[in-house]
């Protein structure tokens, strides 16, 4: 960054960021609330597609606090990437492995360890 | 062998942490940002910690929207509502941050002084709320029954509403045992198995007195994603089973299902919440600074910049943990 980019306010551009973090907020909260059952009791890639939303709704979000608000924009791209995708991958990574794992003994308990009711 | 040795120092003789910028990130920023990255994944393991758990019991975990139902002053059942004011609260705090920095980029400093302050009225907010949170959690809100295996039964109405128990439990006069009190007996002596209000017995005499009311197991019905109601019948034999009556929630204990619940909620908002303290006092260090004028002296206002960032990924991590928490 130069001198002269330093010096002009980007107070116009943080406050259309917030309001559009506001309205993904609010939009959450509607979905949270109202629990519509197309979105909310089918199923697609298995989970509901309620789920699928609030979790695209996340990123986008953790989007705009990241490029925006911690100026990742602004950034090297070098910096940028050595932070953005190494922290991707391994979440995804971690992600992914608990949760398969976490699925596993849910299923190994549902069928023979878990008893529901008592005769 | 330059870049290895610390040697560049600014006039005022403060160490600037070497005179090379590599991708133009100055050493404290590029710090910063290590100490982010670590910290992200620290979180993520925790929350994926959190998500093998929950898949384990995926067909009984409890429902955030039925646990955190309070709003301030108002009595009812309102989902959602409360944490999603927090949401909004660390926002606006970030968007405080963010004009901070941008005020510093112009060396603006009487700027900087207001939005520092009301960044940090925002994060005393968002903790007094989390503080808040806890509380009601850990008070509980209708009070249940602990089975023998550790499954715990509710109370529900005729229209599959939750019920509290002082709602239909009618205390027996034969099978009072009091509290032990310090007025009553040795003033410097606790009970240590502190009566719950109603015992076991009670609850289970008035279910059987209330026909109108049933009993809720923890099972999930994966069809229509409420907790299973059981038969008049089927109520009887699990009630059996009962060994104690549970209000609120801790470590041990979870009123509204899983004990692993209340432990992850309290572990990883809790977490959370001391990122945020710490959070405000780095940000009041940084705010007097501002006023004492340090910046001002050192012609730069990027310990702003620094603390910033440390604050924006403060919020960023609320967003998944709200995510996880509160909406999936």
């Amino acid at each position: 960054m130069t001198q002269e980019h330093e010096h002009e306010s980007h107070a116009g551009l943080i406050w259309r960021v917030f309001i559009f973090l506001s309205i993904i907020t609010a939009v959450e909260v509607f979905l949270g609330i109202t629990k519509p059952d197309a979105l909310y009791l089918s199923s697609f890639l298995g989970t509901s597609p309620l789920n699928w939303i609030f979790l695209i709704l996340t990123l986008v979000k953790a989007y705009g606090i990241a490029w925006y608000f911690m100026h990742l924009k602004q950034e090297k791209a070098g910096l940028r990437r050595a932070i953005v995708w190494t922290s991707v991958f391994l979440i995804c990574y971690l992600g992914t492995l608990l949760l398969i794992e976490g699925n596993f003994i849910g299923d190994v308990f549902s069928g023979r360890y878990t008893k529901w009711f008592y005769q | 062998m330059e870049a290895t040795i610390a040697t560049e120092n600014t006039e005022e003789g403060t160490w600037i942490g070497g005179g090379k910028k590599p991708l133009e990130a100055s050493y404290g920023k590029m710090m910063m940002w290590f100490f982010i990255v670590s910290d992200a994944l620290t979180f993520s393991a925790f929350l994926g910690a959190y998500g093998l758990i929950r898949f384990k019991f995926i067909d009984s975990w409890p429902i955030a929207d039925e646990v955190f139902t309070h709003i301030p002053f108002v009595h009812g059942h309102f989902p959602m509502y409360y944490v999603a004011f927090m949401t909004f609260i660390l926002i606006f705090s970030s968007v405080t941050m963010v004009l901070a920095v941008d005020a510093g980029h112009q060396m603006k400093k009487g700027k900087v002084t207001i939005y520092m302050l009301l960044t940090i009225i925002g994060g005393l907010i968002f903790l007094g709320s989390q503080a808040w949170e806890w509380k009601n959690f850990i008070g509980g809100t209708y009070g249940s029954l602990l089975m023998k295996d550790g499954q715990v039964a509710q109370f529900v109405d005729a229209s599959g509403h939750q019920i509290a128990l002082e709602t239909f439990v009618h205390k027996s006069p034969s099978e009072e045992r009091v509290n032990h009190t310090g007025s009553n007996g040795l003033w410097f002596v606790k009970d240590a198995g502190a009566v719950a209000t109603y015992t076991v017995n009670e609850v289970i005499e008035s279910f059987k007195a209330n026909p109108e009311i049933s009993l809720r197991t923890e099972q999930i019905n994966s069809e229509t994603k409420h907790k299973t109601i059981l038969s008049r019948k089927a109520a009887n034999q699990f009630l059996a089973n009962a060994t104690s009556v549970v209000k609120g929630a801790n470590l041990k204990v979870n009123e509204y299902g899983k004990t692993l619940f209340a432990d992850f909620f309290f572990f990883i908002t809790g977490f959370h919440g001391f990122h945020v303290l710490s959070g405000i006092i780095i940000n009041l260090i940084i705010f007097f600074n501002v006023i004492v004028g340090t910046y001002e002296k050192r012609g730069t206002y990027e310990m702003v910049e620094k603390s910033g960032l440390y604050w924006h990924f403060v919020d960023l991590v609320w967003v998944f943990v709200f995510t996880f928490f509160y909406l999936v």
